[in-house]
């Protein structure tokens, strides 16, 4: 500039760059702002522009650096940038090289955790319908965790408390770290490929930070275990703590002890359950058998009742009633008629003359006629009375009409 | 019948079972068959024992042996 003759453009923009190399603030800047026309390009560099309401600049992030992402870069997003401004010679313009990118607001972790999530959960990862069902009882039960350290401890602790006699073959693996995540894949992997007779797996591992709970976040092991054919459950640091692999798993459990729980039947519960079905069937048996009694006694009982004896008899008996009401209806009739006759047997009776006279009347004849009034009598007229033990014959001296005597009068 | 019942594994045999305790709840089926679901029943409550004691212990490890074969050893895990 301080010459009068004319420079290049390449020179100029060389010296430009040189000002941005040479101004310390430029060289570690930090910068907020949204993302948009982000591409990453095949070359592994990723361009897009940060920009705020009013202002944008260019960015980029080479491969280099990119690889250490946490989380994916999309348009939209707010985020912090660390790096410097420069130009870029050729084009004569100056952008902002990124070294690292976090996003505004939330963890990096965090977000790379709810990216995949979102990711897997729509590749169905987490659908219910691909979700194994456990076996009652585990023939064997592989394990991938550490070999040393309190979850495998547990693990065989409440195992052999539920069910003594167990069998656990532990894949030990690595739970944080760098290839924890390769690790906890490759022990899933081997059970399933391997012919150890394992019919369900629990991955796990303690509790601990997020960072250190995140192999279990990695897709790598979601992919293990969604490919799995053993069912297998997931039990990833505490109650609280909610990893990829939980939700990939078939069943989460909330601690190492719990997948245990879950994965080992108690003895005893099972045992009590085979008594209780034995004791059913034999009761059930009884009733069925008592039941089909009852029905045999009934059916005998109607067929009896149907039988052409029991018609006889039942006409017998109908016949019987008719006889019985006939002779009760005679011996009614002979009684009345024997008390009739009684009567009249009476009534003669008592008009009996002797007995008559065995009162102390007499009665008086006149040649062998009764003599009924004095009419037919007169003086000196010869009579014969007879008393109840004999009689005697008498001159009538006189006849006086009137009544004498109260006998006479009822007569 | 005691061939089918070989190929059941326990889960199986338990919910087979179950199966046949609710059958035989049940008023109408006749003696025959009661006759017949006791008998399977019985079988398979023994059956299911068995399969229960016949577990055997088993507590192993996966290591990698000097030729770099995989091999399994009795795990005993380190005291707290």
């Amino acid at each position: 500039m301080m010459y009068d003759k004319p420079i290049t453009v390449s020179q100029l923009n060389a010296y430009i760059k040189n000002l941005f190399l040479c101004d310390d603030l430029l060289q570690n800047v930090m910068v907020r702002g949204e993302v948009s026309n982000f591409i990453h390009h095949s070359s592994g560099h990723m361009y897009f522009t940060l920009k705020d309401k009013d202002s944008k600049i260019r960015c980029v992030m080479f491969r280099s650096n990119n690889r250490y992402l946490k989380f994916n870069i999309e348009n939209g997003m707010n985020v912090i940038i660390s790096g410097n401004v420069s130009s870029y010679e050729r084009d004569g313009q100056y952008q902002l090289y990124c070294n690292s990118i976090e996003p505004d607001g939330v963890g990096s972790l965090y977000l790379k955790f709810e990216q995949l999530k979102e990711k897997l959960s729509a590749q169905g990862y987490f659908d219910k319908e691909h979700k194994k069902k456990l076996p009652l009882l585990p023939k064997r039960i592989g394990v991938v965790t550490s070999p040393t350290g309190a979850v495998i401890r547990d693990i065989i602790n409440v195992s052999t408390r539920r069910f003594y006699n167990i069998n656990i073959i532990l894949y030990p693996s690595k739970v944080q770290g760098e290839d924890a995540a390769k690790s906890i894949a490759e022990g899933i992997n081997y059970f399933n490929n391997a012919d150890l007779g394992v019919d369900v797996i629990i991955v796990g591992r303690g509790g601990g930070s997020i960072e250190e709970l995140w192999p279990f976040n990695e897709e790598i092991v979601a992919d293990a275990v969604y490919e799995s054919k053993i069912p297998i459950v997931s039990a990833v640091g505490h109650e609280t703590d909610f990893t990829i692999c939980d939700f990939t798993a078939d069943v989460r459990a909330s601690t190492p002890s719990q997948a245990a729980e879950i994965v080992v039947p108690v003895y005893e519960d099972l045992k009590e359950k085979i008594y209780d079905y034995k004791i059913s069937i034999i009761n059930n048996l009884q009733n069925n058998i008592d039941n089909i009694k009852k029905l045999l006694m009934h059916l005998e009982k109607t067929i009896e009742l149907l039988s052409p004896q029991n018609k006889i008899r039942e006409y017998i008996q109908y016949i019987d009633n008719i006889d019985n009401k006939i002779i009760y209806l005679n011996k009614n009739k002979i009684k009345s008629y024997r008390n009739e006759l009684m009567n009249y047997i009476n009534k003669i009776d008592n008009a009996n003359p002797a007995k008559i006279l065995s009162r102390g009347y007499s009665a008086v004849y006149k040649d062998e006629d009764i003599i009924h009034s004095i009419h037919d009598l007169s003086k000196d007229d010869k009579v014969n009375v007879l008393l109840k033990d004999g009689s005697f014959n008498c001159l009538i001296l006189d006849v006086m009409e009137g009544r004498v005597c109260q006998e006479e009068k009822r007569n | 019948m005691p061939g089918r019942k070989k190929e059941l594994n326990f889960e199986e045999a338990m919910n087979r079972l179950k199966e046949i305790s609710e059958q035989m709840e049940n008023n109408d089926i006749g003696l025959e068959e009661s006759m017949q679901l006791f008998k399977e029943g019985m079988e398979l409550s023994k059956y299911c024992n068995q399969k229960l004691d016949e577990a055997e212990r088993k507590i192993n490890v996966l290591t990698k042996g000097a030729d770099d074969k995989v091999k399994e050893e009795k795990f005993i895990p380190e005291e707290e």
